[in-house]
């Protein structure tokens, strides 16, 4: 070790402070692509509740329609895979036919669900939130009770998309090559994710529809009054934004995994919607928090897998494993707490539209 | 309100009753349609087993079996006792979080956070006499109920933090907690799996049946007490005045901040005391797996109340004897425990649909069973902008 490094590591406490600098340097580039993909779920969750409280619509059901989406690609999976026994996989991704009907399936799930709470929030003027719990008792539900009927006929999954190997010269450029590695060593979900978030950052703040769901999210009858059909905005609005949604469900159980377990979305939907609060509605914002979370979730994992050396490995194991696989639940708290009185949400966020009688 | 007593003095029986049926109409017309769907879903899940002939009468012995594993017999009747109690006492904690604007969603975690206090402090005075040893382990668990449920009151109180998100947080913070502390220094030295030692003495007393404990008699007590509190005091009134309207009720003089962290400590605290219910009272001692459905059960307990104190007994009741019958369905018609939940999940889903079920079924009912209407919206403050002060 270098010499000048060893002596700052030295210093009494503060050492420790050098220790941990010098892990991270050492940890998360090399993590980044693990990172990114521990981002990829929470991000499209936070893009679903971006466009829904944007418009207007609160949806604390992301957590339910991760879990119904994943657990409906899983199983579409298991029926086709025998139907297509020698079906010819893509030499990028592995995209077989069972996999793409069952990522199909997986949004139309998702499809479905967000056209429930949206005539359950909009045409019925219901609590939102309690809307959204429904939806997530039903999916865990549902999901836990099918499983456990299937899992006696021992099922098999049709596989999982496969990540994209970027060649080497591209990640081991100085300085930059780990983004390159971050974002290009993914598979197609999780790529197409920097994608979608630049594309509705500038949807929403550079389109017509943008302005108008800006609108109706913050003023209701104003949009109304100059022609904007605030019913019909905000239920396409919750049905596309279910779309993201589903597909945060499709990774976890065909991109992350290729199975299905009870619960498996473990709060990733509420995480995303701290996420989209720490962004302040914005798709990039809601991106980089979900990031932050990622990276706290990789770090836990790496300081349970290889702790490191010395003063401060000694410190970080003497702490319980399950601490460390806690710590992104206690980073979304505290960051959530420190960030929120600053982070102002649509005006008429989670309240229902009556529309005046035009007749 | 959500008064239950009727407005104009009732003169005769008739009129009564036709109260009475407007309070139940929509709960008793969304429990039928979920059981016709329960049906369905039984129907159509059979299509799945393999090597199984199609039983059209497969719902009904379903039915059947959960009738009888939650009132068949008088040892069925004590164990849906046994799974009310946590359900009576969790539901409080949620309705009382709906009763000031708040959305207790974390009753899981704080039901955790008590059983934990409970196993804690119950192993160390296992051996006192239990007059003493009890008093001291439920005194416990309430007050690590109450700490979890003061975590996401005073963020939201000082930050506006929405207590949705930091209350799902920390109940996975909470089984964390306890997977750490049961396979670490609470565990029993050289036992194979992550288990602590059992509460001896500070274990509830059984008075009815094999497994009836005393805890059904603390969470009516509950009941009652919570009730009381609402409507019978100062600080229940400004409970219900920060929940209706927290604008109006600061400039009344209260403090809704106060008002708020102090709700989500006593909901924290009814929260914990359902899982010291089930510790002292059921398991007696705590695994890593410690961990059941009572947390969602009691938003779902909560709302079929419409977060009336009294009508709780009979919705947690209804779920209780879910969870009692649930595993002697699953041994009579196969059918996974799980499809309780969907029950549930339906059952909710009519209550929230009961302006279209009064339209499809003419029912006329009082208030809307939930959201629009009689009820306190909780779809707000979830920003900055809408902190309470």
């Amino acid at each position: 070790m270098d010499p000048i490094i060893s002596t700052l590591y030295g210093i009494p406490l503060v050492g420790l402070a050098f220790q941990l600098v010098g892990y991270l340097i050492a940890t998360i580039p090399p993590a980044s692509p693990i990172i990114m993909a521990a981002a990829t779920p929470l991000v499209l969750g936070a893009l679903c509740g971006v466009i829904g409280e944007r418009s207007g619509v609160v949806n604390i059901g992301i957590e339910g329609i991760m879990l119904a989406s994943a657990f409906t690609g899983w199983i579409v999976g298991v029926v086709l895979a025998p139907m297509f026994p020698d079906a010819a996989s893509t030499p990028v991704f592995g995209i077989t036919i069972p996999l793409l009907f069952a990522v199909l399936a997986a949004l139309g799930v998702a499809l479905l669900i967000s056209l429930l709470h949206a005539w359950l929030s909009i045409s019925l003027r219901a609590d939102q939130i309690i809307s959204g719990t429904i939806i997530n008792i039903a999916a865990f539900g549902v999901t836990a009770y099918l499983n456990t009927l299937i899992a006696k006929q021992s099922p098999q999954s049709a596989g999982a998309f496969t990540a994209f190997n970027p060649p080497d010269w591209l990640t081991g450029l100085p300085v930059v090559g780990w983004l390159f590695d971050m974002f290009l060593h993914q598979g197609p979900i999780s790529m197409s994710v920097i994608v979608l978030v630049v594309g509705l950052q500038i949807w929403l703040f550079r389109s017509r529809w943008g302005l108008r769901t800006r609108a109706v999210g913050e003023h209701p009858k104003a949009a109304e009054t100059v022609g904007i059909d605030v019913i019909r905005l905000r239920y396409r609005n919750v049905l596309i934004s279910g779309l993201f949604a589903g597909l945060a469900g499709a990774y976890l159980s065909m991109e992350a995994t290729n199975s299905f377990q009870d619960g498996m979305t473990a709060g990733r939907g509420f995480i995303a919607l701290a996420a989209m609060i720490v962004g302040r509605w914005t798709p990039i914002g809601a991106f980089g928090a979900a990031l932050l979370f990622a990276t706290f979730t990789a770090l836990g994992q790496s300081i349970n897998f290889a702790p490191p050396a010395g003063q401060l490995g000694d410190i970080m194991t003497s702490v319980p494993a399950q601490f460390w696989d806690a710590l992104p639940y206690i980073v979304t708290i505290i960051v959530l707490a420190g960030v929120v009185g600053r982070s102002i949400p649509p005006a008429a966020d989670g309240q229902p539209y009556e529309r005046e009688s035009a007749t | 309100m959500t008064a239950t007593a009727p407005a104009a003095p009732t003169r005769s029986l008739r009129h009564a009753a036709r109260q009475l049926w407007s309070l139940i109409a929509i709960p008793a017309v969304a429990i039928l349609l979920s059981l016709v769907v329960g049906s369905v879903i039984i129907l159509v899940s059979e299509l799945i087993i393999p090597d199984h002939a199609f039983d059209w009468t497969l719902p009904i012995t379903a039915y059947k079996a959960l009738l009888e594993g939650s009132i068949g017999s008088p040892q069925a009747i004590v164990n849906t006792l046994v799974a009310t109690t946590p359900l009576i006492l969790g539901g409080l904690s949620v309705a009382l979080g709906f009763k000031a604007g708040l959305f207790n969603i974390g009753a899981q975690g704080q039901f955790l956070m008590g059983a934990l206090g409970a196993v804690i402090v119950g192993v160390m005075v296992a051996t006192w006499p239990p007059i003493v040893a009890i008093p001291i382990a439920v005194a416990a668990g309430i007050l690590f109920g109450a700490a979890w449920g003061f975590i996401p009151g005073i963020l939201k109180a000082v930050s506006g933090a929405h207590e949705v998100v930091t209350t799902i947080m920390l109940n996975y913070i909470a089984v964390a907690i306890i997977a750490a502390l049961v396979s670490g220094p609470l565990k029993v030295p050289g036992s194979p799996s992550p288990i602590t030692f059992d509460v001896g003495n500070a274990a509830f007393p059984i008075v009815l049946g094999k497994n009836g404990h005393i805890g059904i008699f603390i969470a009516l007590f509950c009941v009652f007490l919570v009730w009381f509190v609402l409507y019978r005091t100062t600080w229940g009134f400004q409970v219900r005045a920060v929940g209706a309207n927290p604008d109006a009720a600061r400039y009344a003089g209260m403090r809704p901040r106060v008002v708020t962290t102090l709700t989500m400590t006593a909901a924290g605290a009814l929260a914990g005391l359902a899982g010291v219910c089930v510790l002292l009272g059921v398991t007696h001692s705590m695994t890593s797996a410690f961990g059941t459905t009572v947390g969602f059960d009691s938003i779902s307990v909560a709302l079929l109340a419409r977060s009336d104190p009294f009508a709780i007994v009979p919705a947690a009741l209804l779920f209780g004897g879910m969870r009692a019958g649930a595993g002697l369905m699953q041994i009579q018609a196969q059918i996974p425990a799980e499809l309780v939940d969907v029950l549930q999940a339906t059952i909710l889903l009519f209550l929230i649909m009961s302006p279209v079920l009064r339209r499809v079924f003419r029912l006329r009912s009082a208030q809307s069973a939930l959201g629009a209407g009689g009820e306190t919206t909780i779809t707000k403050s979830y920003g900055g902008e809408t902190v309470v002060r």
